[in-house]
């Protein structure tokens, strides 16, 4: 592919040299060739039947009465947006949203970051730690939810063992507080991805150049300085995979919610894919198609930033 | 294979860290995965209020039967290989074909088409209107239309590797077989799948982890009418049948997370380098 790009260069006993342009012409015609354009087909096939056409249909059929109530589908204009941001339901699953994504993915990263610095030399102690700190990663975000559901009970074991440490029964409950339960699921989901965020950590630290360390040790700077102002801005396509993989993760997150609160105490842990799964359920499936769309902008409004970046970053690849 | 510069020269530091991941691991890891099991293998009555306490009595195997008998595992078991297989099977041909074209003919269009065929990693997939496709084409509640679903979700994950790992190769390999009169279907059977053997294990064991743990999609397409693992464990965790059961619930969990933790504990440093190859370079 790079053959284009060269000059011509002049020699009497060949012909004129072709021109650039006739020669990228046929480079890309031989391309079409060897690389035949109906390879795309069956994977474009399979994104458009089942990924971009229910993407567009949310697009109309939250504009219409859909339920499960009645056969017939009619238009009906901004309706439901009207009704769930006047009684006040889309603005608050919103904001819970994206709370939660901006929690899980602060303290996924700085889990992930701590863990990946505590074990980032090669023992075998540290391998046997890294493993176990992969195993949340391995298992179902249904059963830690069931877990932590048992974990955080009023009577349950981390009540017991405060308790037993300050020296008097402790009944706390940590996922019916209205104000504090969003915080304790956001740290539930960070527990369960936090291994892979160390992975990515410990892959990024593994590739800074020994010889940039070592410039900067002669240099006199401090182990300190050293890990702050070079070993950290080095990592940051990891940070970026991180925190962008944490945050859309995050908001199109149900699973631990819905094992730990349902939404729950008093819907103020009620993100956008509780809310779908619900008023689906209820049949009110143009409510939830609506939200679904909500989501689905928040994210791609969300995304276009961090698409540019991370194809950016291949560019430089 | 010291470093020359980090934290964890310090002496102080090189003394501690064990004292210090080996206490994280204990409490941050340690403390759940115990709950699981002690609770596992406590009776019905035990396991009314969960704790850490051990078990007076250990009723684990017990408890594995009757979830494994009561609760249907085995359906749900083949359930969720029925649809876990073929779908990373089909994800992982058909994107790594359409990856290999994509990266090997940069014009415009197919610039496009990248972008298109990526943006479903961060895209969310529209679970409402995709049950009312599926009934329009007949494939609705079928392991078919779910395996579909999961399909044109995870594809883009696919994409995004191979055709990153695709520009890595050089073209002298293709073009060799090439000029021997290979069809374009030869070439990438025989010379370019082979070259794509690391990222699409790492693609694998991803899209392996996202669909064999996936309950959200699952209750919107097949809810009710096929069972997987996840569906069914949410099934008798909601269901008054097993309404705090929990000794029932964690042998479920045990059972469930089994297949998975096998797999990783067999292959872990090939997943985990494999893993982390693909998203830092």
């Amino acid at each position: 592919m790079s053959t284009a790009v060269h000059p011509p260069v002049p020699d009497r006993l060949s012909p004129r040299p072709p021109s650039v342009q006739t020669r990228r012409r046929t480079n890309r015609s031989i391309n079409r060739r060897t690389h035949p354009t109906w390879f795309l087909i069956p994977a474009f096939a399979v994104l458009l039947v089942f990924f971009f056409l229910p993407t567009l249909f949310n697009f109309i059929y939250a504009f219409t009465d859909w339920s499960g109530f009645k056969a017939a589908i009619n238009p009906v204009g901004f309706d439901n947006f009207v009704e769930l941001s006047s009684n006040g339901t889309l603005f608050r699953a919103l904001r819970i949203t994206l709370v939660y994504a901006a929690l899980v993915a602060v303290f996924q990263n700085l889990f992930g970051f701590g863990l990946a610095v505590l074990l980032e030399r090669d023992t075998w102690l540290n391998r046997v730690a890294r493993i176990f700190f992969l195993v949340p990663v391995l298992m179902s975000a249904l059963a830690v939810g069931y877990i932590f559901q048992a974990l955080l009970k009023p009577t349950g074991g981390l009540n017991e063992m405060l308790g037993s440490v300050v020296g008097h029964p402790f009944d706390y409950a940590w996922l019916g507080d209205t104000t504090w339960s969003i915080v304790v699921v956001a740290l539930i989901h960070s527990w369960k991805w936090m291994g892979l965020s160390m992975l990515i950590y410990l892959a990024g630290l593994k590739t800074i150049p020994e010889d940039v360390l070592e410039a900067a040790k002669i240099d006199g700077a401090s182990r300190w300085r050293t890990f702050w102002t070079i070993r950290s801005p080095l990592l940051a396509p990891a940070v970026t995979f991180n925190v962008a993989t944490a945050l859309l993760g995050s908001m199109n997150g149900f699973d631990v919610v819905q094992a730990t609160t349902g939404g729950g105490p008093a819907r103020t842990t009620e993100i956008l894919n509780i809310f779908i799964y619900r008023t689906f359920g209820q049949g009110l499936f143009a409510q939830a198609t609506t939200m679904s769309l909500v989501l689905f902008l928040l994210v791609a409004l969300m995304a276009f930033p961090v698409i540019y970046l991370l194809r950016k970053r291949e560019e430089i690849l | 294979m010291t470093r020359p510069v980090g934290l964890s020269d310090l002496p102080i530091w090189r003394r501690l860290q064990p004292v210090v991941s080996l206490i994280l691991v204990a409490t941050v890891i340690g403390i759940p995965l115990w709950l699981v099991v002690v609770t596992a293998g406590k009776s019905q009555g035990e396991a009314l209020s969960p704790d850490l306490s051990l078990p007076t009595e250990w009723h684990l195997l017990d408890n594995l039967r009757q979830v494994w008998t009561d609760a249907d595992v085995p359906v749900a078991f083949f359930g969720s290989l029925l649809v876990v297989l073929p779908t990373v099977a089909g994800v992982l041909t058909f994107g790594s074909m359409a990856s290999w074209v994509l990266a090997r003919r940069a014009t415009r269009l197919n610039a496009i088409l990248y972008a298109l065929g990526i943006s479903g990693i961060i895209l969310p997939p529209a679970v409402v209107t995709v049950v009312l496709l599926l009934r329009q084409l007949g494939l609705a509640g079928s392991a078919i239309g779910m395996i579909g679903v999961y399909m044109g979700i995870y594809i883009s994950t696919v994409i995004f590797f191979v055709t990153g790992f695709v520009r890595t190769i050089p073209t002298a390999l293709e073009e060799a077989a090439q000029i021997d009169g290979a069809s374009p279907f030869t070439v990438f059977r025989r010379v370019v799948l082979p070259l794509l053997r690391p990222v699409l294990a790492t693609a694998t064991i991803l899209i392996c982890l996202y669909v064999w743990n996936d309950v959200f999609y699952a209750f919107f397409v097949i809810g009710g009418r096929l069972d997987t693992l996840p569906l069914n464990l949410f099934r008798v965790a909601s269901a008054g049948l097993y309404l705090n059961n929990w000794h029932l619930i964690f042998a479920y969990v045990i059972l469930m997370s089994l297949p998975l933790v096998v797999v990783f504990a067999i292959a872990q440093r090939k997943i985990i380098s494999g893993i982390t190859g693909g998203a830092v370079k």
